[in-house]
């Protein structure tokens, strides 16, 4: 079956106004230097910066207005996420932006009436998704018992060490749920950190076993709400790859237009210039993809279309950020092996990036089925 | 859209119903660098002048030159609907895109009068002669000579890649009236050049598909008179290059007409599910299906850019990329989705055009030979990656 691609992308003022703002607010705030002071840091981020990204709003875009939001949508995180990745600005945005979704679609009235307002003005929620390394796991081995305890452990949960609640995936009689587990509830030791291969990130994998969870912290959709989830993930790690592949060409560029080798600037060289050119037409790919799924996402259930979207922008983002960084070291010859050089940064970027809500393949093994049969 | 431009709709689709042609027997051009044996020539000449009798070619150009002084929303609702119903193409594409706008643009009434009626209905038809030989898309180096005598031009030297050059009546030519000129490009001249003058002849060159659509063109002597001038002495290059804009389209000034019949992931696709291996069918495959998929999604990436080139605050950081790599990402792009389209054709892929068991009578293979015409003509890849490198990216050149 041959199906109609839907092609729309459009971009509206507003969402340009938010894209100039947030272009410069990264850029002001978080400068290389900035970035690496947060490496070693505890939580990889600056509660200064969070505020004020809350001051301004961006915790509540996507969150509609009877929550305490501007209710712009969630395409409307896109030029921000796109952005914070363009900068390597870490916060706990993306993790707490999926996680306002997921209350969104699939929880009652009374979760969003308490919690969406709390994300708004700057609580931090995140996803624990994971029990194994397998990102395209269809089910989980996590169980909420009859007697509504949690048993078992999720694996590499961004942000656990700020978040204020975690939204975990179970099994619960045979059926998979979503449950809104608080940290209060969680033992001191609950939490380990896990050595990530991008210092600019933090996550933990989190032990859930013996957590008592009371009814109304069930999200009532959460089984519909999760598909959603995996693919707005897929969306925002895209659009912050995205933004991280552009600025791996922009350190590229600066140093094979400024480093002389046998006489010459090393980017007159085609075997450096055609690659360069490469990343940037993969950037572009995977930038006209994320907008394309921003403009045809809605607050509703994804339907195909936002699912193809969202599943090509991984891809294609996935993919072109891994080719720049990959090419960023090379390109920076010796230089590029130290950890002094920039380049190391965005290959380590690119290296997380593929696999947070899975990796290009896995996305293009569902494409397979929503495209080709 | 507005009342007319539905009733158009319902017209037009209604008389496509009624006058595609049925299979010719032989495989149709995809573009018109494919016109390459007189039965393919008589085929589609009767065809654009089919369309344009039906009204629907240079529907925006005046009336007393043969067009309906509509506006270009009906060419395009009109080329559209061709496009969708996979008609053939409007083959006389060098006087309906390029040569006929700049006429109706720049020329005299007198030139008007003589030459875009003919462009229309087919009977003239149209090459460009802008490359030399040696200087592929390199136009500054053109060296091919035009010199005033008395009420003639003198013209001498040689063009190559002259599409339909010999079944073309009429040449727009970039020759060198002047030998030296500070800038290379200003002594160019531009001309309306009759095909037929003594001391013109066209030698038909043989495709690496084995078939022909473009000659080399060789002028000796030729005279032709010193009104097919355009414009004055030592402005070809500019009216050369307001030609290009005109392709863009009915807005842009061009009669309109199908010129490309595009080959799209879903014709793959549509070949892939007729294919079987051990009894299964082909789109089983896991390797082929993310082979395919990887293309599914560059082919999309490529559509939307071109949504994405009219958002400025989307192309903010490299302003001109999206323009300045197009050529290079699309005719790359269907370079290698033809390419392994043969690769899964297993050992039909071996067969060529000719072949009763060739797979679509052997489409594929032609598509992806000529398709290199598109990846060398006009600027191959590797300049158009300098370029991108140099002008989008600010590397040095070499």
């Amino acid at each position: 079956m041959t199906r109609k691609t839907n092609m729309a992308l459009a971009f509206s003022d507003e969402q340009a106004m938010i894209l100039e703002s947030a272009k410069s607010f990264c850029r002001d705030r978080s400068d290389i230097a900035a970035v690496r002071s947060l490496l070693a840091s505890d939580n990889g981020y600056s509660t200064d910066i969070w505020a004020e990204m809350v001051a301004l709003g961006w915790t509540g875009i996507a969150i509609p207005e009877q929550y305490g939001g501007s209710e712009l949508g969630i395409g409307s995180t896109i030029p921000l996420v796109e952005s914070m990745g363009r900068h390597l600005l870490s916060t706990p945005y993306i993790s707490t932006t999926i996680a306002s979704q997921a209350l969104l679609r699939g929880g009652s009235e009374a979760q969003k009436a308490k919690w969406l307002p709390l994300l708004a003005e700057g609580s931090i929620g995140t996803m624990a998704l994971l029990d194994n390394e397998d990102w395209g796991a269809g089910s989980t081995s996590c169980v909420l018992t009859e007697s509504l305890k949690l048993r078992g452990s999720k694996l590499l949960v961004n942000d656990a060490a700020v978040a204020d609640f975690f939204i975990v995936s179970a099994t619960h009689n045979g059926a998979q749920v979503l449950v809104l587990v608080e940290a209060s509830q969680l033992p001191k030791d609950a939490l380990s950190r896990k050595v990530l291969i991008d210092d600019t990130k933090r996550a933990f994998n989190v032990d859930f076993n013996q957590i008592k969870i009371s009814a109304d912290a069930i999200l009532p959709k959460g089984e519909t709400a999760l598909r959603d989830i995996k693919l707005l993930g897929a969306l925002l790690t895209a659009a912050e790859a995205t933004g991280s592949c552009a600025a791996a060409l922009d350190v590229v560029v600066a140093y094979i237009t400024s480093r002389i080798q046998f006489g010459r600037l090393i980017g007159s060289y085609q075997s450096l210039k055609h690659p360069t050119v490469d990343i940037l037409i993969g950037m572009d790919s995977a930038r006209s993809l994320i907008y394309h799924a921003a403009t045809i996402l809605g607050d509703e259930p994804l339907d195909q279309d936002a699912e193809i979207a969202c599943r090509m922008a991984k891809a294609q983002a996935t993919d072109a950020l891994l080719f720049a960084g990959d090419r960023g070291i090379q390109f920076h010859g010796g230089m590029g092996f130290t950890y002094e050089c920039d380049a190391q940064l965005y290959l380590r970027r690119s290296l997380w990036v593929q696999h947070q809500y899975g990796d290009a393949q896995h996305h293009r093994l569902h494409l397979a089925s929503l495209i080709l049969d | 859209m507005s009342n007319e431009l539905q009733e158009l709709r319902a017209e037009v689709t209604d008389w496509i119903k009624h006058n595609k042609p049925a299979d010719p027997g032989f495989l149709l051009p995809q573009t018109f660098m494919e016109v390459g044996s007189e039965r393919v020539l008589d085929f589609l000449r009767e065809w654009q002048h089919k369309v344009w009798s039906a009204g629907y070619l240079g529907m925006a150009w005046p009336e007393k030159y043969g067009g309906r002084g509509l506006s270009p929303a009906h060419q395009n609702l009109v080329d559209a609907e061709m496009k969708l119903a996979r008609v053939p193409i409007c083959f006389n594409v060098i006087g309906l895109g390029w040569a006929g706008p700049l006429i109706l643009d720049k020329g005299t009434d007198y030139e008007r009068e003589k030459y875009l009626k003919g462009i229309l209905n087919a009977e003239d038809i149209w090459c460009q002669g802008f490359s030399e030989p040696n200087h592929g898309s390199d136009l500054g180096s053109i060296q091919t000579r035009a010199k005033r005598d008395g009420s003639d031009y003198v013209i001498n030297g040689s063009k190559i890649w002259t599409t339909m050059g010999n079944y073309a009546k009429y040449m727009i030519l970039l020759a060198r009236t002047e030998a030296q000129t500070e800038r290379k490009y200003n002594g160019l001249s531009f001309f309306l050049a009759p095909m037929g003058a003594a001391g013109i002849s066209t030698q038909p060159i043989q495709k690496l598909t084995g078939e022909y659509g473009f000659t080399e063109t060789f002028f000796t002597d030729a005279r032709i008179p010193a009104d097919c001038i355009m414009g004055e002495e030592g402005q070809g290059w500019r009216i050369a290059m307001q030609t290009l804009q005109y392709e863009r389209g009915a807005e842009a000034g061009a009669a309109g007409g199908i010129s490309i019949l595009s080959i799209v992931m879903n014709d793959l696709l549509k070949m892939t599910q007729d294919i079987q291996r051990e009894g299964q069918p082909l789109l089983k495959d896991p390797v082929t299906r993310e082979n395919l998929v990887k293309f599914f999604i560059e082919e999309k990436a490529l559509y939307l850019a071109n949504q994405r080139i009219a958002i400025p605050a989307l192309c903010a950081d490299y302003p001109n990329s999206l323009a300045l790599s197009g050529k290079l990402r699309s005719t790359e792009f269907f370079r290698r989705m033809r390419q392994y389209a043969l690769t899964l054709q297993g050992a039909q892929g071996s067969l060529y055009v000719g072949d009763e068991d060739a797979i679509d009578g052997g489409f594929w293979q032609r598509a992806y030979m000529n398709n290199f015409s598109t990846t060398i003509g006009g600027g191959t890849s590797q300049v158009q990656a300098n370029i991108v490198g140099e002008h989008v990216l600010g590397l040095p050149k070499d």
